[in-house]
């Protein structure tokens, strides 16, 4: 233990740290898809994981949620994941509450299907919150902070399943941070969206950075030059260089990345 | 090398005569099952449909449908004018016609009066047996389907609930017999003499006695659920699964724990599913006579099942008649002759409709909720 805080200074140490994770190895049954990854996930900044498909990001992203717990046969074998200081895959955690904390929009945009409004006061309703005026409030905020609320409010009580499809994924990002988490997971968020759509996506993490910590796996380089304050790339489950987004697109360090942001494979 | 028939092929295709006698035999088959389900159905209909449906208004013979079963009496007064009359009514023609000579007089069991007992039982079983099987089948779908991991275990399990669905009905009968009328155990001040074990519980003399339900409706519901546990539960499992991962995963992803997530998010979307597929399961019951012969069902029985009881609840440990096993007792028990077949085919006549009208209302309900509910 000693040892270890000698090679990885203590996260609780600096200030600005939301996540810290430490030496973290995961298992998908007997084969390795995260080797030893070290990383630091700032307050109020926009990491961006990038990487060849199968390199481990979208794995690594579902960690800091414990989402993999809900596939059979995968564990953490090594290594500890910081949330606030807070070990998350310790024992004493409670991951109901983990994940209160931690949000992740996914990939698909998967509303449920019901009306607008339900599915955005559907967190608070899981929190037992019932006071109308609240939902009313805080559905008319998250829906205002993630861009849809004038594309909406006249129809709030309409079924979900009729908006578009960037529509519903700004949605499914209202329903995330209607429960004001710290942080919010992103899982290649505008894989499905077209530019313009993409654009307003990415715009409304720049807007919402100020108030929470994001996490945003892309396969679109671009995207994350963009959207983005850090950048970790990923290589066969290995953490291959993480530093600021502009050093990483100007110079990187490494020639692997290089060839990757440049688009010379993957 | 240049070769026109391997471009363009004339007449016949090699394999032509095999191919057009295997078509033929296939349809042929498939008509035939046709033509059989229709012979089947023709029959009844022909043959029941004068039971049930009168040329004056309101056209259906309302009497057959809600008046009890009972005893058929026929004979010749002395005009030679043959009478038909159930068993109240002749008691009333004995009266009113005192020291009257009855001529070629003959009794028919079962056959007079109308179904109401028969049709009025099964509907009490099958809503029984529905809210049993569909608690239990749905709680144990929801195990398998949502909790249980992947193990030989859990694969022993479901192979184990398949099995059931392999199981003969009679079979069903005899271990609701064993268990549910002779076994279960009941809290009760008077243990019987039969029972098979005694607790006595604190409470005044109350006892746990191991004595079983009695040949009642409770019994027979409960034997019947176990038939359709494998239905339900196969058929509830996948519903669940059909519900799109990505609701789970959001719901979680918000907080919220499993058992929120399967209420709000899994099960309203599977439920259409889960029902559709149990009212086929109710049709099944409906039919089944073998499960209740020994442990629900009775051949006559005077009163409805709640007629002359005490508390609502008493309808549960009461016997009840049921229509599959009144036609089996009708067919079965009494000799047949002219005077029988009204009864006999009205009674199938009347159950084949109320079956018919299960499926056919499973399927329009099937294809309402698969339009509403799209994702």
């Amino acid at each position: 233990m000693s040892e270890h805080q000698e090679i990885f200074p203590s996260h609780e140490n600096l200030p600005d740290v939301m996540v810290g994770i430490r030496d973290l190895c995961f298992n998908y049954g007997s084969s390795q898809a995260l080797k030893h990854i070290n990383l630091e996930l700032k307050q109020n900044k926009v990491t961006a994981f990038i990487g060849p498909s199968g390199c481990g990001k979208s794995t690594l992203l579902r960690c800091i949620n414990r989402m993999n717990d809900e596939i059979p046969g995968t564990r953490v074998t090594q290594g500890s994941i910081r949330v606030e200081g807070v070990d998350i895959y310790d024992r004493s955690v409670d991951v109901v509450k983990l994940r209160r904390d931690v949000g992740m929009v996914f990939q698909k945009s998967n509303p449920f299907p019901r009306s607008i409004y339900e599915n955005v006061a559907f967190g608070l309703r899981m929190r037992g919150e019932k006071n109308k005026v609240v939902l009313d409030q805080v559905v008319e905020e998250s829906l205002k902070d993630s861009a849809l609320w004038d594309e909406v409010k006249d129809r709030l009580q309409e079924s979900a399943l009729g908006l578009s499809g960037g529509q519903q994924q700004r949605l499914c990002i209202a329903r995330t941070i209607a429960v004001k988490p710290l942080v919010v997971l992103m899982d290649e968020p505008c894989s499905a969206l077209d530019p313009i759509a993409t654009a307003k996506v990415e715009e409304l993490i720049y807007n919402l950075k100020k108030d929470y910590t994001f996490v945003v796996v892309t396969h679109n380089m671009q995207q994350a030059s963009r959207v983005s304050d850090e950048t970790a790339f990923f290589f066969m489950g290995e953490l291959i260089e993480f530093s600021e987004t502009r050093r990483i697109f100007s110079n990187p360090k490494l020639k692997k990345t290089e060839d990757y942001i440049s688009g010379r494979f993957g | 090398m240049f070769n026109p028939e391997s471009i363009i092929r004339k007449g016949r295709p090699k394999g032509y005569l095999r191919e057009t006698l295997v078509r033929s035999f296939l349809r042929g088959i498939t008509y035939l099952i046709v033509i059989i389900a229709l012979m089947i159905f023709g029959k009844i209909l022909i043959d029941g449909a004068p039971a049930i449906f009168t040329s004056k208004f309101p056209f259906v013979d309302i009497e057959f449908l809600t008046a009890k079963n009972e005893t058929l009496h026929v004979f010749d007064d002395a005009q030679g004018t043959r009478h038909q009359l159930p068993a109240s009514k002749y008691s009333d023609y004995v009266n009113a016609h005192a020291g009257a000579t009855l001529y070629n007089e003959q009794t028919f069991s079962y056959s007079g009066g109308g179904i109401a007992g028969p049709i009025v039982g099964t509907a009490l079983l099958t809503i029984g047996s529905m809210i049993l099987a569909l608690f239990f089948g749905v709680s144990a779908a929801i195990y398998l389907a949502e909790y249980a991991k992947q193990s030989p275990f859990i694969h022993a399990v479901r192979l184990a609930i398949l099995n059931l669905a392999g199981i003969p009905s009679i079979v069903f009968g005899l271990f609701g017999f064993s268990v549910f009328v002779l076994a279960v155990p009941i809290i009760t001040n008077t243990p019987s003499d039969r029972s098979m074990l005694t607790i006595p519980l604190m409470v005044g003399n109350y006892v746990l006695s191991f004595q079983g339900w009695n040949s009642s409706l409770i019994a027979g519901c409960a034997t019947l659920a176990c038939m359709i546990l494998p239905v339900i539960i196969t058929a509830s499992e996948e519903s669940l699964r059909a519900v799109p991962q990505g609701f789970r995963d959001a719901s979680l992803a918000m907080g919220g724990t499993r058992w929120q997530t399967i209420r709000k998010c899994v099960l309203p979307y599977s439920l259409p599913g889960i029902l559709t597929s149990s009212l086929l399961a109710i049709a099944r019951v409906a039919g089944e006579t073998a499960p209740i012969m020994f442990t629900a069902a009775v051949a006559a029985k005077d009163d409805l099942p709640w007629q002359g009881l005490s508390n609502p609840f008493g309808v549960l440990s009461s016997q009840v008649q049921a229509l599959p096993y009144h036609i089996y007792t009708l067919a079965a028990r009494i000799p047949n002759s002219e005077y029988t077949e009204r009864a006999q085919y009205g009674s199938v006549f009347v159950f084949l409709v109320l079956v018919a009208s299960l499926s056919f209302g499973s399927m329009i309900l099937r294809a309402k909720l698969r339009k509403k509910l799209k994702w």
